[in-house]
Order: structure tokens, then sequence, then C-alpha cells
């Protein structure tokens, strides 16, 4: 009998053991191997090269770079994104007129695609001489002088990128920051406003300390999502441009489709995962320690 | 229910699910599978394949996937799992191509396309079969034969609008035939709201394209083919000197501004718009600017030589081909359909209906002007499928990233050649 039992609570768990088995642990097991061979990705035959795909990682000046121009962006969207998200969502958390119009318009670039982001964005400040519509307004203004060719300007062009990104993505933030905000309880503030507590005491000392855990759910989807960022960039200024706008996963794309290196974009794959499990560790740290400080 | 019948219930539904997981696809048993990723030409297909079911009896299913990446990233997984379809197309380098031959996916159709007096094979122009040919000993190490049957052809050239050229203070029936007279042109354009040149040098492979032919006609074919081979170095004065022609380019104002990031798409619709005065693009963008701007008109022409020592050779010949799975039942069935698609009837059909240049030369005169002018180039184009060796594609990454570099004035031709052969030699040495 109760053998049965024990079989019967299996039986249920099977189909959630089978699915998790079949689409995410197997392919990772896969990816990993994969990672130690030099394979085309049609053939049959793999040439094991044990750590050499690693190794030239390591040397990959390539891949560094499109390593740290994630990071450029990232971190824009750690700060200029989160923290216009953040106060959007206090603005939205208090009585205001039309707030739920607010939060309808908010939350449409985040549905948007990144293909018809980066149209909509390329249409508004392309390079053609006269068509950027950003540059008229500017010149119109009489700030001719801050006029610029965003996308193919090596200077700014990353920049662009990034504010783009920020303008999708912000809607997410403030949407999580809104829900945060709403579960803390109003008497809170009631107490502290008794206590002679004035806005800013109120906002270090009870609204801050209770967002941490809100703060750092979305620093870290924050970096996942920006890290992973490519789709943006191929609508936006059509590739890497010049090594620019190289991104990893444009890289790990590259080697897969433009060299048919399948092993080595599993490589950077791993190493890619890794570095991204990394950053999350480490911000997880922090925020317990921001918790129990 | 009680939790026993609940427990049964459960156990067969899974047990369905596994028996009907581990099928193979549905396959209809009397029709033959085409995969393919050309969009415009679906409609056509459809039609032509109606006509076929009425000759013959048997259906022809075509079926899109598109965009072209996710069609190439289909046809891979399929290969994988030995689900390709009965006909379907190889898309990316000749290394790719090679890899589907030497892995069984591809029959070799040499056999039909000689049997005969080889009426199957000499109805195409020879540089559109030529791609999809493996000579004897080639470097891929895959065994001799033809693998392919071209369905169309393409060269990639200069247009030009005649009005602008003509608005500009020359003669619209006697466009530039030197690069001096293109970098006069730019000159020209200063001050002016008009672009010069645009192209999809945002997507790197037609920056490659334009670069390959000035280095055709400064240093010739040997000597190209030399340097893919590792023979010449890239830091060459005639690499230096091809590398360099784009600096001018882009210091005359003959390239539009912003074009390193410039997707063909925007290229198109600049030249259609009458924004630009030239492009570089292939022979399909007769069918593109015809939708976006019927009144267009201009002229086709090779990019103007720098070097009368050799001549200006384009990019050209198959612009898709078709292959037949070895492995698949309906094989015979899969080649006589291709048979009767390149037959002249049927390739005049798609010419008109698309606008591509037909691979069957038995019908180039009942095409259309527009497309007919793109036909003078094929004499002068080659293809970096039939040169028999590869670039190592992270030295082609290199070159072409180096390019764009020098177009924004960031780097000079010299750099970008040292680190051009840089990458060159790390590559040759891991082949060692």
């Amino acid at each position: 009998m109760k053998v049965k039992s024990i079989l019967e609570n299996y039986v249920f768990v099977l189909p959630a053991v089978t699915i998790i088995t079949i689409f995410y642990i197997i392919p990772f097991i896969w990816v990993f191997q994969l990672g130690f061979f030099e394979w085309d990705g049609i053939t049959s035959t793999k040439i094991f090269v044990g750590l050499a795909n690693f190794k030239e990682i390591l040397t990959d000046g390539n891949w560094w770079q499109s390593l740290w121009n994630a990071s450029y962006i990232t971190l824009i969207a750690l700060t200029f994104q989160n923290i216009l998200a953040f106060l959007l969502a206090l603005a939205c958390d208090r009585e205001i007129r039309l707030k739920n119009f607010y939060r309808v318009i908010f939350f449409i670039p985040p549905v948007l695609s990144e293909v018809v982001v980066g149209m909509i964005w390329r249409f508004v400040i392309n390079d053609i001489d006269g068509a950027n519509l950003i540059n008229r307004a500017l010149i119109g203004m009489g700030l001719g002088n801050l006029a610029h060719h965003w996308l193919s300007d090596p200077k700014i062009a990353l920049t662009t990128v990034a504010i783009v990104h920020c303008w999708k993505g912000f809607g997410w933030g403030f949407l999580i920051f809104l829900a945060g905000l709403q579960t803390i309880p109003s008497q809170l503030y009631e107490a502290a406003r008794v206590d002679g507590a004035n806005a800013w005491h109120s906002f270090k000392n009870i609204t801050l300390p209770l967002m941490i855990p809100v703060i750092v759910l979305v620093a870290i989807l924050t970096v996942l999502g920006t890290m992973q960022i490519f789709v943006l960039i191929i609508s936006l200024v059509g590739g890497e441009f010049a090594g620019h706008t190289s991104v990893p996963v444009l890289r790990i794309l590259a080697s897969m489709r433009g060299s048919s290196r399948f092993g080595y974009a599993c490589a950077q794959s791993i190493t890619f995962g890794l570095i991204l499990v990394v950053i999350s560790f480490i911000q997880y740290r922090f925020s317990k320690k921001a918790r129990q400080a | 229910m009680s939790r026993g019948v609940f427990f049964k219930i459960l156990s067969l539904v899974s047990l369905a699910f596994v028996i009907l997981g581990c099928g193979g696809p549905a396959e209809n048993k009397n029709a033959i599978t085409v995969w393919h990723w050309m969009t415009d030409r679906e409609p056509a297909f459809q039609e032509l394949a109606k006509r076929y079911e009425a000759k013959t009896g048997i259906r022809v299913s075509f079926e899109l996937y598109a965009p072209s990446d996710a069609y190439s990233r289909k046809v891979r997984a399929a290969a994988q799992g030995s689900t390709l379809p009965d006909i379907f197309g190889i898309l990316g380098e000749k290394s790719d191509f090679a890899s589907f031959v030497k892995a069984g996916h591809v029959l070799d159709l040499t056999p039909y396309m000689e049997a005969g007096d080889g009426s199957l094979k000499n109805r195409f122009f020879n540089n559109a079969l030529a791609v999809n040919i493996f000579n004897k000993d080639n470097s891929y190490g895959a065994k001799p034969g033809i693998y392919g049957v071209p369905l169309d052809v393409m060269t990639i050239q200069m247009v030009y609008n005649k009005k602008l050229l003509k608005d500009l203070g020359s003669n619209p029936d006697k466009p530039p035939v030197n690069f001096q007279e293109l970098l006069d042109i730019g000159k020209k354009l200063k001050g002016k709201d008009t672009q010069g040149f645009v192209s999809g040098w945002g997507e790197l492979w037609m920056i490659d394209c334009f670069a390959n032919n000035y280095a055709f006609n400064i240093m010739g074919k040997d000597k190209v083919l030399a340097t893919i081979r590792g023979e010449v170095p890239y830091t060459d004065p005639d690499w230096i000197q091809v590398l360099d022609l784009f600096r001018q380019l882009a210091e005359s104002g003959f390239l539009a501004s912003g074009i390193v990031t410039m997707v063909n798409k925007t290229a198109e619709q600049l030249f259609a718009n009458e924004k630009a005065v030239f492009a570089f693009n292939g022979s399909w963008c007769v069918n593109v600017y015809k939708g976006m701007n019927p009144d267009l008109n201009y002229g086709v022409i090779l990019p103007p030589k720098v070097s009368d020592k050799y001549p200006m050779t384009i990019w050209g010949g198959a612009g898709s081909s078709l292959m037949v799975n070895a492995n698949s039942k309906k094989k015979e069935d899969a080649v006589k359909f291709l048979d009767w698609l390149t037959a002249k009837e049927q390739q005049a059909y798609l010419a008109e209906a698309t606008n591509n240049l037909p691979a069957n030369k038995e019908c180039l005169k009942d095409i259309p002007q527009a497309l007919a002018n793109f036909t003078k180039g094929m004499d002068s184009s080659t293809h970096p499928f039939v040169w028999g060796v590869s670039e190592f594609p992270a030295v082609i990454d290199a070159l072409d990233k180096g390019i764009q570099s020098i177009i924004i004035g960031e780097k000079t031709a010299e750099a970008v050649a040292r680190e051009v052969q840089k990458i060159k030699a790390r590559e040759l040495s891991k082949r060692k």
C-alpha cells in the first residue's frame, strides 16, 4: 500500500520532471558537452578539443569588447532606467490625476517588440542628413551644435542603443516598483507623520528599506535582460558596427552562423552564463547584507 | 472520480503524449515537400505547384519559412534530426554547403544533369551551375559532383538614378566609368540634401562584396585567391589600395551619411524615393524598386574601375538553388519536379511574376528590360562559391568591420590591413 502511494506521488511529478529534463537539463548538458568539441553543427563528426575553446575565449579581444559593451549598456540601464522607473512609480503611487492613464502609457514600450522599437527609433534618429527628427528639432531650437549622427558616430552609438533600451525597458521596472510600493502599509507613513517625519525621512526610513527586495529583483532582472540584448541592436544599427555595438549574444550568433563553430559558440554561451550567474549571486549577497543592515 | 480512476486516466494521457511525441512529423505521402525562404516568390511557387499537379497528378507542397535566418536555423536543425524535406535550399557559405554534402544530406545530381545530352545541365548559366558544383580535389573535402539546381541568378552591381545624375550636370546616358568620376560626383553633392551612394553596409556582407569587386580590379583574381590561401598578406600594397578606396569615397562625400549602419532595406527606400543618386544592390532590387516606385528611371553599371590592368569583376551567379534530400523516398520525383521547374516555360513565368533573373539562359529574351540590364553583368561575374577556397570567417569579419572603421575615419587602411593580417596569421596557425 505504501509502495503504491509512493509510486502515485512519483507519477504526479513525472510530467514536470520529464518536461524539465527534456527542455532544460538535457539541452544544458548538451551545450556544456559541446563546448569541449569543434563541430560545424551539421556533420556527425565532432572533434574533442578539451579546453581549447575556453582558452581561445580568454584571448578573443572581440568577445571581451562585446562583454564590455553589454556591461556599459547594463550600467546605464541599472542606473538611469531604474531610477527613472522608481521615481515614476513613486509619482504614480500617490493620488494624482490620470494615474491609470500614465500607468498604461509607461507600459506600452515594454510590450512592443524590440524589432518594432528599433525601427521606430531608427526612423526618429536615422543618420540620413536632413531626415533625423531629433536633429531637426535641435536645429530648430537653435541647438544645432548638439545634432549628431546618433547611430554611426562610434563615440555615441552605444549610448544611443542604451538609451533606446532604457526607453523600452523602464516600464517593467515601473510596474514592479509600483506593485512593491503598494504593498507598504499606509499606517507606517501615518505613524511616521505623527512622529514628525517629513517626506524625505519617510522615504529614507520606510520606503527604501522595505523596497530593497524589490529593488534587488528589478536589478537582477535588468542585468539578465540587458546583458542579453541583441535584437534591438540589429534593428537599430544593423549589427556590430565596426565592433562598437557588439554584444555577447551577437558574438555567439556570429560564431554559430557566421563561422559555423558550434563548439566555440557553446563555450561562449557557458562562459557568458557563468558570468551572469556570478553577477546575480553578488547582487543577491549584496542585497542580503543591505537588508540585514 | 476515485483516485484509482484518476490515476489510470493520467497514465493513459501520459502514455498517449509519449507515443505521439516519439512519432515523426506528419507526412503527406503523395506530396513532394519543398522548404524555402523566398517570401516574394511564394505566390508564384503556389501557382506552379498547382500547374504541376494538374499536369502530373503529383502534389507539391511549398512551405515558406522566413526570414532567411530562421529558415537557415530550421534547415540545420532538420539536418541534425534527419527530418529534412524532399527539396530544400542551403543558405550560408560554401563550407556550410560542403558540410551538408559530407553528412550525406544532399543528393549528387550529376547523373541526372548529364543524362541524355546533358539537356538539364546545359540549360543553365555556367556561373549559376558552378556554385552548386564541388570539383575534384576541392578544399572542402566534399565528394565531387553537382549538388544543386539553380532556380534564378543574380548579379550585384551599381544602379544610378538618371534624373538625379542629370541634375548634377552629368550626362545620364554616360554614367561614370572610372573611380575618379565617382569621387567628383561626391564633391558635387556637398551641401545638397541628395545622398550620393547608399547600400546595406550595416550588413557586413555587402561591404565585403564591394571590396572584393575592387580587389579583383586592382590585383586580379589570382592574387585575391593567393591571399585567401595565405600566400599574399593583407598588408600587401594592393590590399591597402583597396582599403584606402573607402577612405577616399567617404572623404569625397560620395557615401551617404550613416552608411556604416544602413540596412539594405533603408538603402532601397532611399534610392527608390529618389533621395540617392547611386546604390549598390543585387538584381532582386528590380522587384523592390518596382514595388516602391514604378516610375523610377535608373540604369545599371559595373562599379567604375580603378585600374585598367584587370577587369572589374562583380559577384553574381546563382541567386537561389534548391537541393534534393539524398535520404528522401521521393528523390526521383523531386528531381523530376526540379527539371520541370527550371524548364523554359516555368522559368519565364517565374521571371515575369517575381522579377528575378532566370537561371535558364534559354528564356532571357522573354524577360523585362529592367531585369535584362542586370544580365549584362553576368559575363563579368564571379562568386566566392566557385573560387575553390574560402577565407576564414574571422578574417572576413575583421576586414569588413575594419572597412567600417575606415569609413568613419577611425582607422587608416594600413592599420586595418595589419589587424586583418594578424587574424589571418592566427587562423592559419590554428589550421596547422
